[in-house]
């Protein structure tokens, strides 16, 4: 297991012990985890972890816990599926999705992060887990806090569509709604953090959290045959994930894991009503300037992104790029992954789509080189997002004669396939 | 021109514990280097070696962000309230 020497300041690089520490004292700046890689040469290898377990923890000597995985067993390795169907669609010859809609056990790439937090949140004999969210870290939290039989308080918008909230109460935690946006419910929960020593997963415990994240580019690198695609496309809340994605690629790159160099192009994605981060990497500002979100998508709804800064430098390093997407193309993005490739994603799909499209039609991603989209949640929590623009094809009375009559009026399309 | 600086609670060992204190400059430049005067290795935990002030903190001139006004060169007039204020909530104080 790779040793972490403790974390280190990003900003000032100051280290400190590997405590449940997030922020500098000297200078504010974020920590992060400070890994001894070079004990690693030679003994992390493709086979070592392709002989691991089928899930993110084939990883573990990349992941900053000290003993055994104490929940999310089963997270991770979900299909990376090649999509031929959306590749047509969009003009391109070769398109993965990586598909976390599926992932164990709610349906999004928050447990990824959630399984490694609160397994080093056990280390550090916290008792409560807790979290600020924009719906799936509330499920994945309250999920991995029943399995793990912890107290938790998931605090969220008292907006959210209805799947979030069912699927976070389903787990029975205590569920605060707060009337307020994501930033106003984060900026509380910092303050609880401070005042009761509770393990909130994001804020207190992040630089711990923040690492699951590196498994989704592991997982793409190792699905891909140990290689970096050329462009990956990712949504963006926060800004961890897009950052992470890219360490993890880079780290694989360093310990001589990838066939031949990393040379991937991050492309950010975000909603027009929620996009400060992309709007940076357009104007070239490393300023991220806070927005007030107004967008159906609502998981990325973050309009102070704590890791902003670092996911635009992310951006920038891998000479890629980033675009926004409105609520019509959010819509269109979900209901074209769904019809070519039977992948229904929550909103935040839609808006990697609807970017992504917008990307390859300006010549940002060549339509032959290689691309993977990041698809972080599963639809069934964001139904309120396409369900006004969904119709029953036929309704009829249980005869055969009313089918027919109602297959001729509505002048439906039989494939010539068909053998009657 | 005398301002009204608030300062935050990990910064209090370098200022007496004051939570507020009284400042004097034109600019916010000029204003950080005076309380420098007064509360030595105050500056440097504002700014980095380049005097640049440092990216996880947050001045404001009556509640607006100087890096949307004219950063260190923001002017000041009397009784404007200047507020420090670490960009991420939350974290322990061990340099207290």
């Amino acid at each position: 297991m790779v040793k972490v020497k403790g974390l280190k300041c990003r900003e000032c690089s100051r280290p400190y012990p590997p405590a449940p520490l997030h922020v500098c004292e000297f200078c504010f700046g974020p920590l992060e985890v400070d890994y001894d890689y070079e004990s690693l040469r030679g003994t992390l290898t493709r086979r070592s972890i392709e002989a691991g377990p089928p899930s993110i923890w084939r990883y573990r000597a990349l992941l900053p816990i000290d003993g055994e995985p104490a929940v999310g067993v089963h997270c991770g390795m979900t299909p990376l599926v090649k999509a031929r169907n959306l590749a047509r669609a969009l003009g391109m010859r070769e398109v993965y999705v990586k598909n976390d809609t599926v992932n164990h056990p709610s349906f999004s790439f928050k447990d990824r992060v959630v399984a490694v937090a609160i397994t080093r949140a056990l280390e550090f004999d916290f008792t409560v887990v807790a979290c600020a969210s924009t719906g799936n870290l509330a499920n994945s939290v309250a999920a991995h806090a029943a399995e793990g039989g912890l107290q938790s308080f998931v605090f969220m918008p008292a907006d959210l569509e209805q799947g979030k909230v069912i699927g976070t109460l389903i787990y029975a935690p205590n569920l605060v709604a707060v009337e307020g946006n994501y930033d106003e419910v984060n900026r509380l929960c910092s303050e609880i953090a401070d005042k009761y020593r509770w393990a909130f997963v994001n804020i207190n415990i992040r630089p711990y959290y923040a690492e699951g994240s590196k498994t989704f580019g592991y997982e793409i690198a190792e699905q891909l045959g140990w290689r970096a695609p050329r462009h990956i496309v990712v949504p963006a809340a926060g800004g961890s994930l897009v950052t992470k994605i890219w360490k993890g690629l880079k780290e694989f790159e360093r310990l001589g894991l990838l066939d031949g160099r990393c040379e991937t192009r991050m492309h950010l994605a975000q909603a027009e009503g929620c996009g400060p981060i992309v709007t940076a990497i357009k104007e070239n500002s490393e300023i991220v300037k806070p927005v007030k979100p107004k967008t159906i998508a609502k998981s990325l709804a973050i309009g102070n992104p704590a890791d902003g800064y670092y996911a635009y430098k992310a951006v920038k390093a891998s000479g890629g790029h980033g675009d926004h997407a409105s609520d019509e193309e959010i819509v269109e993005g979900m209901k074209l992954l769904a019809g070519t490739e039977g992948i229904f994603s929550e909103t935040a799909g839609g808006v990697t789509v609807a970017a992504a499209k917008r990307l390859i039609e300006q010549g940002r991603i060549p339509r032959d080189e290689s691309l993977v989209l990041c698809i972080t949640g599963n639809g069934l929590k964001t139904q309120e997002a396409v369900a006004p623009s969904l119709r029953v094809s036929l309704q009829i009375k249980p005869t055969l004669r009313s089918f027919d009559e109602a297959m001729a009026s509505h002048g439906i399309e039989v494939s010539p396939k068909d053998p009657s | 021109m005398s301002v009204k600086v608030r300062i935050p609670t990990p910064l209090r060992s370098l200022t007496k514990g004051q939570g507020e204190v009284e400042g004097q400059g034109n600019s916010i430049q000029e204003l950080i280097e005076n309380l420098e005067k007064s509360y030595s290795g105050l500056r440097e935990r504002i700014c980095d070696e380049t005097g640049t002030i440092r990216r996880f903190i947050n001045i404001y001139v009556n509640e607006e962000d100087i890096r949307f006004l004219q950063g260190t060169s923001t002017p000041l007039k009397a009784g404007d309230l200047v507020s420090i204020v670490p960009a991420i909530a939350g974290g322990q104080c061990r340099f207290n």
